[in-house]
């Protein structure tokens, strides 16, 4: 398994790793069996992410693009972090293994998640914005990725 | 103090500086052939017939042919020394109408990968479950062997988790019922002591990289007068049993190397298991933490536990950023999507086999290298468990 410097650098010195306590979005995807679980915590102040962080159970590359992801997202608008792609992540940590792939999508869904969850606190419908979720618990997205 | 510490040592080994001295000449001048008649060519066959004396003296083979032992095949390493035994033995006794095998569910997947072979070849092969702690009984094989079994194959020890077989106790129940029986001793060898005529073992598969020799080189042995057809064809070498021109310096290494090995295996197995039991006595003092395998039974080198709520890759990047180089039966670090299926077999859930790390000790390791490793592995699993949102679930519990 060969990691790029970048996913090394997130994994070892993790970017905005912990919880916020008084978040107004908190998001968890993946499940255990697979080996793969991230939660993340949004503040959202007047439509922007003023705060974010995460914690991860998994691999190399799940830490890497957890940590990658909450630096995209933060400071960013809700609309800018909702167009937040995995293979942008993938890019920003210059490149990941075919298999580690799915480490992305479930960075993804988690913000896109906690996203939902702020929506929903909101009183709104979340789908308009974020889409149909899978529930990765259910769907075994980590595992079939 | 930052240390380097290889703990991998059922990965590989380092080849020993005796190993290597005693290859050189077969690396340099000494590149005779060993099928050629002249000088050069006879001085290789010597040398790598004195290997084969060295190999049968480990394993308790008789000598019967001092000039001419012919009882150990060289072959490229473990993995063909198993395919030939298997496949060798079950295309042997198919025409006879025994077309089913023994086997248990956590072999190395050079034994259980040729055994899938074999199964879309038409042959049955029955895989015997284990107990908790990795262990299969004699009586369990007993009990499987029918009119039409061929063979029956078994490991020595478990290249995971470390635990020894009964292959006595198996070996004398092949024999009375009249089944082969091969056991791939790969993990074995140099730890355990092994007979093979006291043990009953008709066929056994051996490496020379686990025991300091080079990767590349192994064994089959293989009981005089079973006839396996040939897995590799071609030229008369290995008595046109296994053909292709022998790697004379990785034979030369691997006599070396087995014979340092099993000079005196009481006295390798305490220095090891010393600094194993050291090192399972420290972690066991870690909060949820679990020994994989059986205190008891287990080879004298390996130690292996299960850390709740941490998966096993990112614990293995982190140990080597301290400079010690371990191993895991984490779904990410086995390159599929599954753990390790000797930790599943053992019954342990997805998540517990993910956050497994084995750690596997050699002559080369010292006591110094266990305090390092106790010193920053409780750190690293800290930190590894402040972020992880399994262990706030399993601590909130």
């Amino acid at each position: 398994m060969l990691y790029s410097e970048k996913v090394m650098d997130h994994f070892t010195n993790p970017r905005n790793v912990g919880e916020i306590e008084d978040a107004n979005g908190v998001g968890e995807v993946g499940n255990a069996k697979c080996g793969d679980i991230m939660k993340m915590y949004l503040k959202i102040e007047n439509g922007v992410i003023e705060d974010v962080k995460f914690k991860t159970f998994g691999c190399g590359a799940a830490i890497a693009t957890s940590s990658m992801a909450t630096e995209m997202i933060k400071g960013k608008t809700v609309d800018e972090a909702l167009k937040l792609t995995n293979s942008a992540v993938v890019e920003a940590l210059e490149g990941l293994p075919p298999v580690k792939i799915h480490c992305s999508v479930l960075a993804e869904q988690a913000i896109k998640t906690a996203l939902a969850d702020y929506y929903t606190r909101q009183g709104i419908d979340p789908t308009p914005f974020v889409g149909e979720l899978k529930d990765p618990d259910e769907e075994h997205l980590a595992c079939e990725m | 103090m930052k240390r380097f510490v290889y703990a991998d040592n059922a990965a590989t080994t380092q080849i020993s500086p005796e190993v290597l001295d005693a290859m050189m000449p077969w690396l340099t001048d000494g590149y005779g052939n060993a099928s050629s008649i002249y000088k050069k060519g006879r001085e290789a066959r010597i040398a790598m017939e004195e290997a084969r004396h060295k190999v049968e003296k480990a394993l308790g083979v008789p000598q019967s042919r001092p000039d001419y032992p012919v009882e150990i095949y060289f072959t490229s390493g473990g993995s063909e020394a198993d395919n030939w035994a298997i496949k060798g033995a079950a295309h042997l006794m198919a025409p006879k109408g025994k077309k089913h095998i023994i086997t248990t569910v956590f072999e190395h997947h050079a034994v259980l990968h040729t055994c899938a072979t074999l199964e879309k070849e038409g042959f049955e092969v029955t895989y015997l479950p284990v107990n908790e702690k990795g262990l299969v009984t004699a009586e369990q094989v007993e009990s499987a062997i029918r009119e039409d079994t061929a063979l029956v194959t078994i490991m020595y020890a478990n290249n995971e988790i470390g635990t020894i077989q009964p292959i006595p106790e198996i070996g004398a129940v092949c024999k009375k019922h009249g089944v082969l029986f091969h056991t791939d001793a790969v993990q074995a060898v140099g730890n355990v002591p092994i007979n093979v005529v006291e043990q009953n073992i008709d066929m056994l598969s051996l490496s020379g990289h686990k025991i300091h020799a080079q990767k590349g080189i192994g064994v089959l042995y293989c009981r005089k007068g079973i006839r396996l057809p040939n897995l590799i064809d071609g030229g008369a070498q290995e008595r046109g049993r296994r053909a292709g021109t022998e790697n004379i310096a990785a034979i030369v290494g691997l006599g070396v190397a087995i014979e340092a090995a099993c000079a005196d295996i009481p006295g390798r197995a305490a220095k090891l298991s010393a600094m194993r039991d050291r090192l399972i006595e420290g972690i066991s003092k870690m909060d949820r933490v679990h020994l994989n395998g059986d205190a008891v039974r287990r080879l004298p080198g390996n130690v292996n536990f299960s850390f709740e709520g941490v998966e096993g890759e990112a614990l293995l990047l982190t140990l080597d950023a301290l400079g010690i180089c371990a191993s895991s039966g984490s779904a990410c670090t086995s390159g599929s999507l599954d753990p390790s299926h000797v930790l599943l077999s053992i019954g342990l859930v997805h998540e517990v086999a993910h956050g497994s790390l084995r750690l596997t000790f050699s002559d080369y390791n010292t006591m110094e290298d266990v305090d390092y490793i106790l010193e920053v592995l409780p750190g690293v699993i800290d930190r590894l468990r402040s972020m992880s949102p399994l262990w706030e679930r399993i601590t909130r519990a």
